[in-house]
């Protein structure tokens, strides 16, 4: 049997002061960084213009920088290679079209031939609909999830916790496109989705063995039991995650241009994820619910050898029922 | 075997079978060259159970209108009005000739036109961008009311405001019941307020040539209803001219010779292009009111080409580096699951033709993300085995125990995703839209192969008797 992790004994909750001021600093620093610095919002949500074009034989940039000046806007330039450069003007103001044929007359004046590879103009309304949709999309699997949570685990702490290292891994990854100033735009947006529903798949599945441990050890001290069950699924924590990096990695280096901050934001969010998931989730479950299981929750129950074969049985199920008070 | 294993492998083999039969036709319609492809699609001969190409892999343009509500006329309900604006762009499209093109209502007032392998779209615009509300009215020039007023017009800067109302001196030498409309020649002239006849009462639109002076000009014909009353409308009017106005410009205002009832012609100074789009927007009918452009979006077929490739061969490498990561590892176990990995992709493939989804970048990623979650799961279960393994049980327990107690948290992980998944299709649009669908797809799929499939290969193993498993 190849194995990376032998079994583990590590005291995660230990340093959980270490990581809640970790968290702090966090948020400090994206509120800090979101005031200043902002984002690069692209124009999918702020509206305006786009157009990459190719040119036959090569362009000095700076001459095309001019003729772009000329027109009396203020656009962006940025090369691709290969003769290409995709022109934008983030505006909101103009009807849709007005802005790319007064670019494409800016580029007609350089006689060199050129073909319009991709164009993309977007009204200030659909920008700011963009814009809504997405949080709101956000804001509502959030919002499902936490009621999913609290229901399968039967205790609304838990599902907060999850939601609180969810928000983390999403203030995170809005914190690296502060930072490195890369442009957000619709697929961005898809990625941060998706890392919010990978991000809350690691804190299931240490969920899940908390909830197995509780009823198999009912005597066993929480912060013990929270341990015993994150050092159990560490070897499939690094197993998962560890595919999933090897993947995104190769997206990122060689998927192209689209992909590439797709990739980018999945691998941030990824490795904030696994982070969060030992590092906040639990710890804040312990530390809510007083280092035990004395806030109503209603896993207490005397390990039999029928209940544990009751528990397996359940399992074997997926479902459970909810009501276990009479317990 | 038993019989509960039997039917199993049989379940198993049905939907291998159903999924070749459902992913047959994309490797058929693919495999053909491009100008036979296209030529199949206008004909509209294009298998429908497929697998399509989003804009961003195939090249294309989209074009997002806004109906322009405040100018629906009166008590028309507004998802009335947007059903029948979709009705006829649609109409307008499908004459224009372009294939598989999708039009959908987004949100209260939107309409996305999606044109594959249409890299510029400014004939599509035109033809999408006429209101094309034709009406017939009389025209009264010969008051002094109405020589004043036009007088007044030329001489005034800004006649009109900004909504397009004349200004209020104007305004107030227009004699009841009548209006100023702008001539297509320049000028102005002064015609009755109510259309009776309008474009709703034709029946038919064509081209034809002008023998006279060489132009095209548009020949149309009434329905019964509409014959009726322009007969009436005529009939009243001999010797007085008609205007034929489109979009509140009069195109020509020819004198009533004798009474009309069938048909007429529009003519003026129009392109063989232009007479061509009217026909065509006449005979879909009038929007109930103008749409604009909102957003426009175009990709050069190459361009798609090229994200197609990378896009692809950097998911291929993904892939094969997971699949050999996983034998590796776990061994046996290891390629048991890359077994399940490499269904759940055809499965979901299998699935998407049948619904005939689109494929897009986000997309793929979309699968990516649901892969990647199959693989979680197999993760899951084969860690439960080494853990039972280790506690020296015996196989056939090893097996059971692993899948018993993984279960939970692979039913929980996947649901939530789920959910994520089912709040990026309420709110996504476009791309996002893509993405959801593939994840969902996928990781129903994926709880089908990576726990049902799986398992069945398992207990294919044990009935061998075997003692000894490699994790």
């Amino acid at each position: 049997m190849m194995n990376i992790f032998p079994k583990t004994h590590i005291d995660f909750l230990k340093y959980r002061k270490v990581y809640f001021t970790l968290f702090a600093l966090v948020l400090i620093a994206g509120g800090f960084c979101f005031f200043t610095k902002g984002f690069n919002m692209g124009i999918d949500f702020t509206g305006g213009t786009m157009v990459q074009v190719q040119f036959a034989s090569p362009v000095d940039m700076g001459r095309l920088r001019s003729a772009l000046t000329a027109t009396g806007a203020n656009s962006e330039l940025q090369s691709f290679g290969d003769n290409t450069y995709s022109i934008s003007e983030k505006s909101t103001e103009h009807e849709v079209g007005v802005v790319q044929q007064r670019i494409e007359n800016a580029l007609n004046t350089l006689g060199v031939e050129y073909t319009v590879q991709q164009t993309n103009s977007v009204g200030p309304a659909v920008g700011e609909s963009m814009t809504n949709r997405a949080i709101g999309a956000i804001a509502l699997s959030l919002f499902f999830i936490i009621i999913y949570v609290a229901f399968r685990f039967s205790n609304i702490l838990w599902g907060i916790s999850g939601v609180v290292a969810l928000f983390h891994d999403l203030w995170v990854m809005a914190l690296a496109f502060s930072l490195t100033g890369r442009e957000i735009d619709l697929v961005v947006v898809a990625a941060f989705l998706t890392v919010a529903g990978f991000s809350i798949n690691d804190t299931i599945v240490i969920f899940d063995r908390m909830r197995e441990n509780i009823r198999l050890h009912p005597k066993m001290n929480f912060g013990e039991l929270i341990n015993t069950s994150i050092n159990e699924t560490l070897s499939r924590t690094v197993i998962t995650t560890l595919t999933v990096l090897f993947a995104l990695l190769i997206l990122y280096f060689m998927g192209g241009e689209v992909i590439n901050s797709f990739a980018f934001a999945m691998l941030i969010g990824c490795i904030s994820g696994v982070y969060s998931t030992i590092a906040l989730t639990t710890p804040l479950v312990y530390t809510w619910s007083h280092g035990q299981l004395n806030d109503g929750s209603s896993f207490e129950k005397p390990a039999t050898k029928q209940n544990v074969e009751e528990v397996v049985k359940q399992q074997h199920y997926g479902k459970r029922k909810r009501n276990r008070k009479h317990n | 075997m038993s019989n509960k294993l039997a039917v199993k492998w049989g379940l198993i083999f049905a939907i291998l079978l159903g999924s070749a039969f459902l992913i047959y036709p994309n490797y058929k319609w693919y495999s053909k060259p491009l100008a036979e492809r296209e030529t199949l699609d206008t004909l509209g001969e294009r298998p429908k159970r497929m697998l399509n190409l989003g804009l961003d892999l195939r090249g294309g343009s989209s074009l997002l209108l806004e109906l322009e509500v405040s100018k629906l006329s009166g008590n028309e309900p507004l998802h009335e009005a947007m059903a029948r604006a979709i009705e006829i762009i649609r109409n307008r499209i499908d004459q224009y000739g372009v294939a598989e093109t999708s039009i959908t209502k987004q949100g209260d007032k939107w309409i996305m036109v999606q044109l594959p392998g249409v890299s510029n779209p400014q004939r599509a615009e035109e033809l999408i961008g006429k209101t094309a509300m034709l009406e017939f009215r009389i025209v009264k020039n010969d008051t002094t009311e109405a020589q004043s007023a036009f007088e007044l017009l030329e001489n005034t800067e800004k006649p009109f405001d900004d909504d397009g109302n004349l200004v209020p001196e104007i305004a107030k030498l227009v004699p009841p019941g009548l209006q100023i409309m702008r001539n297509k020649e320049g000028g102005y002239s002064l015609v009755s307020d109510t259309a009776t006849v309008t474009g709703a009462d034709l029946e038919n639109a064509r081209v034809i040539m002008m023998s006279d002076n060489g132009y095209p000009a548009i020949s149309f014909s009434f329905n019964a209803e509409g014959a009726k009353k322009f007969g009436q409308l005529t009939g009243a009017n001999l010797g007085k001219q008609l205007a034929i106005v489109l979009d509140n410009t009069i195109q020509s205002a020819p004198v009533i010779q004798a009474r009309i009832t069938k048909d007429g012609q529009i003519t003026g100074h129009f392109t063989s292009d232009e007479a061509r789009g009217l026909a065509i927007v006449l005979k879909a009918g009038a929007l109930p009111a103008p749409v604009k452009v909102i957003e426009k979006k175009t990709i050069g077929p190459t361009l798609g080409e090229d994200s197609i490739k990378s896009g692809l061969s950097a998911s291929l490498y993904a892939l094969i580096l997971i699949l050999l990561f996983m034998a590796v590892y776990y061994k046996a176990a290891g390629v048991i699951a890359d077994i399940a990995l490499l269904l759940n992709f055809v499965f979901t493939v299998a699935l998407m033709s049948y619904f005939g989804a689109t494929l897009t970048l986000p997309g793929i990623a979309g699968m990516i993300l649901s892969l990647a979650m199959a693989i979680d799961a197999n993760v899951l279960i084969i860690e439960r085995m080494r853990e039972e393994k280790l506690l020296g049980k015996p196989v056939y327990e090893i097996i059971n125990l692993g899948y018993d107690k993984a279960w939970s948290a692979i039913f929980d992980s996947n649901i939530t995703t789920i959910i994520v998944g089912a709040c990026l299709l309420q709110f996504g649009t476009g791309p996002v839209k893509g993405f959801a669908v593939t994840l969902i797809i996928g990781l129903l799929v994926s709880l089908f192969t990576a726990v049902f499939v799986t398992r069945a290969i398992y207990e294919l193993i044990l009935t061998s008797n075997t003692q000894e498993i490699s994790l």
